[in-house]
């Protein structure tokens, strides 16, 4: 296929998924935020989150003190910030108005409405009236666009590089999730392996936080389902990072972007698909004792270099368009 | 000017044959179902993005075109000769452009003046003496026909470089059977979907020769372009890429797309580029939209593009006053469809004509088109009248005129309900290795009171356009 489609399709994708990565932070946020606290603590909450997503910086160029509702306004409508669920959907749905053509009609409608609808939810206030719905929306439209995409698409290139995008975009993101919990959480603390039941001081606390994070990466449910016992933080972490059954876990997106960076490979793509196979072997037989023994946050940080590098490499390889040869 | 031909209605209110059905069905609906309706297909045509960008307004700009619930219909016996009349007239177009790029034995009978041809900016003199596959150049036509008087239809314009719209025939069918399904069992309507297939069939039979099983690619200038939405549209029906000039490049006289598995051989171009932006080491070379050596490999024959290049001469306003001279010229055929009466302004006599007749006639400057560069004297206020006489007396030769048509009228929903608007007609005709036409077009409609101008640049909407079958 085109290379140019290709890269349309992939940011589509990646974008989209982006989206509805952003809105669960900002949900899981917002539900940490109502827990009692002070308003430093939740400040902090709010900075950590701008802080992970690389933001800090530009959104205090714009807003001189950090408030709740400055946050989320940057984060879900500021145009001027390109990862705000606003800026997402538009390029997702620019991307899929691009191809168009590519896509079956009932991808490219969803995407289209997803746009309309957000515009107008947008402006009916619903971002000041009630936050945690519009997030769950974003949610639904994400998954709604992957369901219409596995369900109308043919099961070709272009299918392939849409699901490329939305796993090396979900490996990032889930990272970053996990990552800032660890960041508000600990204040500055390392996730150190203890002592199994070796309560940490505040374990109330710990126990919302933790509850948190899974929920914002919906498995909740499928934690008590796995280890059907008491939340712990290494047992977060070894379900969102080594389960390759946890559909949001990082494992799981490293299993399907290799599958789909075989399923496209050409004749330049073997050193990408050497360097993700070899992420996902680490994935697959790592313990997360070792991952924890040597630091969560150096581990995280270590693994979004490499999804980037994975990044940087599968635009190289396919979607810049190809020279003549 | 005198009343209008009204397409459902003759005189005294009767309904026309044709219209009954409908008629009557129009009638049993309450006026809240059809505001409902209307606001439905705003909606979805929306959602689905059925969208055309201005030019002039920022980019990325989009609107709907306004779609008319009241279809523009046709009887069954008046297709049919529609239907010969533009196969004839686009035959002989299509044989016209071969000779003119070949012996020009119409120059030299006379029946063309050579200035008429050789001195027009449409003339493409790159395409002298080379052979496009099957001899023809305008693949897909869009011949603009209009009903005045009494009802006679009348070719107004033909559109042989790269007519647009046909994309809106397609979705105002599918809206018109998504609202209103009860409508298509009770009426006995030619359907139109299979379009898609018959062009791609059509493009696949002009592949250059020795090709068996052809590439074909839609070539856009990307998605600021006013007919973007119809570019990807075909390109998806038809089941094949949509590319944009730097997706493609040539070599050894071949041309290839850039693909993740590196470069493709494309054999033929559906292009809605215009001539003037195809390739920049020949045309325009501050053109991004399109492939440096293009042109080589079309002369060599390495690849097929539809249109061809050079067929403005064809469709020039100039030229136009000519074609049924054409028809009789290469196929000694009586037109079967009129010509609209113009007087060539290049021509003393007649200049002097029109001149005096401002006021009264339609002034068209040759090259222009989409409604723009055109003065409709009836409309016009006296400044603009003698602004266009000095226009005239300037440069006679790049204006013709023509009496103002009353053009027929349908039932149309407006502000303040239903009033008759002036309507065209754009069926398209697809030439390859032989001749088709989906049975029906886009019917365009000019949306303010008494206003002639139908174009979507200059606030008209779109119809559905059925033909009854017999």
């Amino acid at each position: 296929m085109l290379s140019r489609t290709a890269d349309h399709l992939y940011w589509m994708a990646r974008y989209i998924e982006r989206a509805e990565n952003t809105a669960r932070m900002l949900d899981v946020n917002m539900s940490t935020s109502l827990l009692p606290q002070s308003a430093e603590q939740a400040a902090l909450g709010w900075r950590a989150m701008l802080g992970i997503s690389e933001l800090q910086a530009a959104f205090d160029a714009r807003h001189p003190l950090l408030t709740a509702a400055d946050v989320l306004d940057f984060m879900v409508r500021d145009p001027n910030n390109p990862s705000s669920i606003q800026s997402c959907m538009q390029a997702a749905r620019e991307n899929a108005r691009a191809v168009r053509g590519s896509l079956t009609t009932e991808v490219w409608e969803t995407h289209n409405d997803t746009w309309l609808q957000l515009q107008q939810r947008l402006a009916e206030g619903l971002l000041q009236r009630d936050p945690q719905q519009l997030f769950e929306w974003v949610k639904y439209r994400s998954h709604l666009s992957r369901g219409v995409t596995i369900g109308t698409m043919l099961k070709d290139e272009a299918f392939f590089f849409i699901r490329l995008g939305t796993f090396l975009e979900r490996a990032d993101n889930a990272a970053r999730i996990i990552d800032v919990k660890f960041h508000d959480s600990g204040e500055g603390q390392e996730l150190l392996p203890a002592g199994r039941g070796n309560g940490i001081g505040h374990k109330q606390r710990d126990f919302y936080y933790w509850a948190a994070v899974l929920r914002s990466v919906s498995a909740f449910e499928v934690y008590r389902k796995a280890y059907r016992d008491v939340i712990t933080p290494e047992r977060v972490a070894e379900l969102l990072i080594l389960r390759g059954d946890m559909p949001r876990s990082l494992a799981a997106c490293l299993n399907e972007v290799c599958d789909n960076l075989e399923k496209v490979r050409n004749s330049r793509s073997g050193e990408v698909e050497r360097r993700a196979g070899l992420l996902r072997a680490e994935l697959r037989y790592g313990r997360i004792e070792d991952i924890l023994h040597q630091g969560l946050h150096g581990y995280l940080t270590g693994f979004l270099e490499r999804i980037n590098d994975l990044g940087g490499r599968v635009s190289q390889d396919f979607l810049v368009p190809l020279a003549a040869s | 000017m005198s009343a209008a031909y009204d397409e459902m209605y003759a005189a005294d209110r009767k309904v026309r044959e044709h219209y009954r059905g409908y008629e009557s069905w129009l009638a049993a609906q309450s006026a809240q179902t059809m505001t409902n309706k209307r606001a439905e297909a705003d909606l979805v045509f929306r959602r689905v993005g059925i969208t055309f960008a201005v030019y002039g307004e920022a980019a990325g700009t989009e609107r709907l075109i306004p779609f008319d619930v009241i279809p523009r219909i046709i009887p069954a016996a008046e297709w049919q000769q529609l239907e010969g009349g533009l196969k004839q007239r686009v035959r002989a177009l299509n044989m016209f452009l071969n000779d003119v790029y070949h012996g020009q034995d119409i120059i030299r009978a006379g029946k063309v003046p050579a200035d008429q041809v050789f001195k027009n900016s449409q003339y493409r003199p790159e395409m002298q003496g080379i052979d496009v596959p099957g001899g023809i150049y305008a693949h897909i036509s869009g011949i603009d026909i209009v009903r005045a008087g009494a009802g006679e239809y009348y070719v107004l314009e033909d559109n042989l470089r790269v007519p647009s719209g046909v994309s809106y025939m397609l979705e105002n069918r599918k809206m018109m059977m998504r609202l209103f399904p009860d409508l298509f069992a009770r009426n006995r309507v030619a359907p139109v979907a299979h379009y898609p297939d018959v062009l791609l069939e059509n493009l696949r039979s002009v592949a250059p020769q020795g090709v068996d099983d052809p590439l074909v690619v839609v070539l856009t200038p990307g998605m600021y372009n006013s007919a973007y939405f119809e570019h990807a549209f075909l390109a998806q029906q038809m089941g094949v890429e949509l590319v944009e000039g730097q997706d493609l490049f040539v070599q050894d006289s071949a041309v290839y797309m850039r693909t993740t598995r590196g470069p493709q051989r494309v054999d033929v171009i559906y292009r809605r580029v215009d001539d003037d932006f195809l390739d920049p080491l020949v045309f325009r070379p501050d053109s991004t939209l399109g492939v440096p050596g293009l042109l080589s490999a079309y002369r060599a024959g390495k690849v097929t593009l539809a249109n061809a290049i050079g067929t403005g001469i064809a469709d020039d306003k100039s030229i136009y006053p000519f074609v049924p001279d054409m028809i009789e010229f290469y196929l000694g055929e009586k037109p079967l469809l009129a010509n609209v009466p113009t007087y060539k302004c290049r021509n003393r006599d007649e200049m002097e004509v029109a001149l005096a007749k401002v006021p009264e006639l339609v002034i068209k400057e040759v090259h222009n088109a989409g409604g723009y560069g055109m003065l409709v004297g009836p409309a016009a206020t006296k400044a603009e009248i003698e602004e266009f006489r000095a226009k005239i007396l300037r440069d006679p030769a790049n204006f013709i005129a023509q009496p103002t048509l009353a053009l027929s009228t349908c039932p149309t929903y407006v502000e303040a309900g239903i009033a008759p608007r002036h309507i065209d007609l754009r069926p398209y005709v697809l030439s390859g290795s032989q001749i088709s036409i989906v049975p029906g077009g886009l019917t365009r409609v000019a949306l303010r009171e008494g206003s002639l101008v139908v174009n979507s640049s200059q606030g008209g909407g779109t119809k559905d356009t059925w033909v009854l079958e017999g």
